[in-house]
C-alpha cells in the first residue's frame, strides 16, 4: 500500500514537470527545425534534421538585436531606479513608527489591486503632451511606478530580517544613522536588493501593453512589442519567430535562476503579484 | 515646580532647546524623506491619471475624431447599458477568473502538497516546476497560441486521437471553445505562483502537530483535514480572493492568443478596455468601461473585507 502511494506520488510529480516544461520544450523544438520540414514534421515530438538558421536569422538579419537592447535598457533602468526608491521607502516602513503609515501602506495596497489598464488613455495623453512617445524613458517611469509598491514591501521584509539592535547599537557608538545605514544594514540587506532587482527586471522584461500603447517606432520598440509585431507581419515564419521567443526567454530564465530562492519572501510579501 | 526642574535638568544634559526641536521636527520628518520619491512617483504616475481617467470616462475623447470631444455627461454610461458586448466582457470576465483561478489554485495546491513531503531531487523538480512563473507573460501567450496550432502545434492532434475533439482544428478560432484556450494557458503560468505561497504557508505548520496525530493513530486523510487545511484555511482565503482580482485585470495573454475574439468569445473587460483605447483609440469610452470594472472591484474589495471580518469574530 505504502509503495503504491509512493509511487503515485512520484508520478503525479512527472506530470507537473511534463506540463510545465513541455511548452518550452516545444518552443526550443520549432526554433530548431529546417524550414522545410515544419510542415510535414511540425507535431512530430523530434525533427529528423536540426538547423540553427533560424537563430542566426533572427541575430542578423532582423531587428531583434535592437528590440533586444532596448528592453535590456528599459529593465535594467526600471529595476535600478525601482531598487533604490523602493529601499528607501521600505527603510521607512521597517524602521520607523510614525503618523500617517496605516495611510500609506493601504495606498501601496490599493495601487496593486486597481486596473492599471485604467490610466492607459490618460498615461498616452501625458507622455505624448510631454513629447516622450517613443522614448525609453517614458516606459522607464512608468514601469518604476508600477513596481515600486511590490518593490517596497519587499524591502521592507528584508529590513525586518535585520534585527533594530543592530543599528541601534552602531548608533550608540556614534554612528550617525546614514552611516549605521551605510556601514551595518546595506551589506546585510545585498542579497535583498539583488532579489528585488531581478524581481522588478523580470515584471520590466514581461510588460506588453503599455509599451504596445507607448512606443510604435521600430527603433524604440522592446522584445515584447516588436516581437508582437513580427508575429503579426510574418506570421509563417514559425521558426524565426520561436527562435526570437527562445532568445526572449533568456534573461528572464537566468534571472529566475538567481533569484530563485527568494521566490517564496518574494511572493508573500507581495501576495498578488503574478 | 518639579516640570520646571525636569526640563532644567534636561536642558544642562543635553543640546539647548532650540536645537532639540529642530532635531524632533527631523525625526518626525525622516521617515517622509524617504517616502517622498515613492510617494511622488505613485501620485504623478497613478494617481493624477487615475482621476483624468475618470473625467475622461464624462467626455467624448477619442483620436480618431479630435474636433468632436467635450464634456457628454453620462453618455458612455448610457452606451454601455445597450453594449452586448460589453454584456459578453462582463459574463466573459467571471467565467475566466473563476475558472482559472479555480484551477490554478487546486493544481497549485496539490503541487505545494507533493514538494513540501519531500523526495529525492526535490531542489531540482521545484526549480522546474516554477520556471512558468519566470516565463514573460506575452511569451506564454505565443507559446500557447502556437501549441493549439494544428500546423505546429500536438495539442489539436492529441485531443482528436482522444476523442475530445472530432478533427484536429484549432480551440481558439472556435468561439465555443476558445476562452479556454487563454484559460489554460493561464493555469500553466499560475501553478507557481500558489504553489509557492502555500508551500511557504505548509512549511510553517509546527512539525509536532503531526508527530502527535501519529501518536494517535490518524491517518493522512485526517492529518490533512484536521490539521493542514485549518491552518491553511486564513492564507488560502486572502490569496485565493487577491488573485482572484489580479486574474480580472489581466488582459495579457487574451490578447495576444485570441485579441478578444473569435466573434468577442474571449473578450473579457480589461480587454475589452485595450482594444477600445489601443485599436478604436476611443478614450472617452475605454475609461468609462475601466470605472465599472474598477467599481465591480472595489464592491468585490468591500465583501471580501466584510466576510473577513465576520471570519474574525468567529475565530474570536
Amino acid at each position: 500500500m505504502k509503495s503504491i502511494l509512493t509511487t503515485g506520488r512520484y508520478l503525479a510529480v512527472l506530470c507537473y514537470v511534463l506540463f510545465a516544461l513541455f511548452p518550452l520544450y516545444w518552443l526550443l523544438k520549432i526554433a530548431i527545425t529546417p524550414e522545410k520540414l515544419i510542415y510535414t514534421q511540425g507535431t512530430a515530438l523530434w525533427p529528423s534534421t536540426l538547423t540553427f538558421e533560424n537563430f542566426r536569422q533572427v541575430l542578423f538579419y532582423s531587428d531583434f538585436l535592437v528590440y533586444f537592447r532596448n528592453s535590456v535598457y528599459v529593465s535594467l533602468g526600471t529595476a535600478a531606479i525601482t531598487t533604490v526608491i523602493a529601499a528607501a521607502a521600505g527603510y521607512a516602513f521597517s524602521r520607523f513608527q510614525f503618523r500617517g503609515k496605516t495611510i500609506v501602506v493601504i495606498l501601496l495596497l490599493i495601487t496593486q489591486m486597481f486596473p492599471l489598464l485604467m490610466i492607459i488613455a490618460p498615461i498616452y495623453k501625458i507622455i505624448a503632451g510631454l513629447g516622450l512617445l517613443n522614448t525609453l524613458t517614458s516606459l522607464i517611469v512608468v514601469y518604476t511606478a508600477f513596481n515600486i509598491p511590490f518593490a517596497t514591501f519587499l524591502m521592507q521584509s528584508f529590513f525586518d530580517g535585520i534585527p533594530k539592535d543592530l543599528d541601534e547599537a552602531a548608533m550608540m557608538d556614534g554612528c550617525t544613522r546614514l552611516q549605521a545605514l551605510r556601514k551595518v544594514i546595506l551589506p546585510l540587506t545585498l542579497p535583498g536588493l539583488a532579489a528585488t532587482l531581478g524581481f522588478i527586471f523580470t515584471a520590466a522584461w514581461s510588460e506588453l501593453l503599455f509599451a504596445l500603447m507607448l512606443i510604435n517606432s521600430n527603433a524604440s520598440m522592446t522584445f515584447p512589442v516588436g516581437l508582437l509585431t513580427f508575429v503579426s507581419k510574418f506570421s509563417v515564419d514559425w521558426g524565426q519567430m520561436m527562435a526570437a521567443g527562445v532568445l526572449a526567454l533568456v534573461p528572464s530564465c537566468l534571472f529566475f535562476i538567481f533569484i530563485q530562492r527568494y521566490l517564496v519572501k518574494g511572493l508573500t510579501a507581495g501576495a498578488v503579484k503574478g | 515646580m518639579t516640570n520646571s526642574d525636569g526640563l532644567q535638568l534636561k536642558r544642562s544634559n543635553t543640546s539647548p532647546p532650540a536645537r532639540s526641536l529642530r532635531s524632533s521636527l527631523i525625526a518626525l520628518a525622516e521617515p517622509w524623506i524617504y517616502l517622498s520619491p515613492t510617494l511622488i512617483l505613485i501620485a504623478l504616475v497613478m494617481l493624477v491619471p487615475l482621476i483624468i481617467g475618470i473625467s475622461y470616462s464624462f467626455q467624448a475623447i477619442s483620436l480618431l475624431n479630435p474636433f468632436e470631444s467635450g464634456w457628454i455627461g453620462l453618455e458612455h454610461y448610457r452606451n454601455l447599458q445597450d453594449d452586448a458586448k460589453f454584456w459578453k466582457s462582463l459574463k466573459n470576465t467571471a467565467y475566466w477568473t473563476i475558472a482559472s483561478v479555480f484551477l490554478q489554485f487546486f493544481l497549485g495546491l496539490g503541487l505545494a502538497l507533493l514538494l513540501n513531503h519531500g523526495f529525492h531531487g526535490r531542489r531540482l523538480v521545484q526549480a522546474l516546476v516554477f520556471l512558468p512563473w519566470a516565463v514573460p507573460t506575452f511569451l506564454s501567450a505565443l507559446i500557447w497560441a502556437w501549441l493549439f496550432n494544428p500546423i505546429i502545434g500536438p495539442l489539436p492532434h492529441w485531443m482528436a486521437a482522444m476523442g475530445i475533439l472530432s478533427e484536429p482544428y484549432n480551440i481558439l478560432s472556435d468561439p465555443d471553445t476558445a476562452l479556454w484556450g487563454p484559460i489554460i494557458a493561464n493555469v500553466w503560468f499560475g501553478i507557481p505562483f500558489f504553489a509557492i505561497t502555500l508551500l511557504a504557508a505548509l512549511q510553517s505548520i509546527p512539525r509536532d502537530l503531526y508527530e502527535a496525530a501519529a501518536i494517535d493513530g490518524a491517518s493522512s486523510w485526517q492529518c490533512f483535514v484536521k490539521i493542514t487545511l485549518p491552518f491553511l484555511a486564513p492564507m488560502i482565503m486572502i490569496t485565493v480572493m487577491l488573485r482572484a482580482i489580479w486574474v480580472a485585470n489581466f488582459a495579457d495573454l487574451i490578447f495576444v492568443m485570441t485579441g478578444g475574439g473569435p466573434a468577442n468569445s474571449t473578450q473579457i473587460l480589461s480587454t475589452y478596455i485595450f482594444t477600445t483605447a489601443f485599436r478604436k483609440l476611443d478614450f472617452g469610452y475605454a475609461s468609462a468601461i475601466a470605472v465599472v470594472l474598477l467599481i465591480l472591484l472595489l464592491m468585490y474589495a468591500a465583501v471580501l473585507l466584510r466576510m473577513r471580518q465576520s471570519l474574525k469574530l468567529v475565530e474570536q
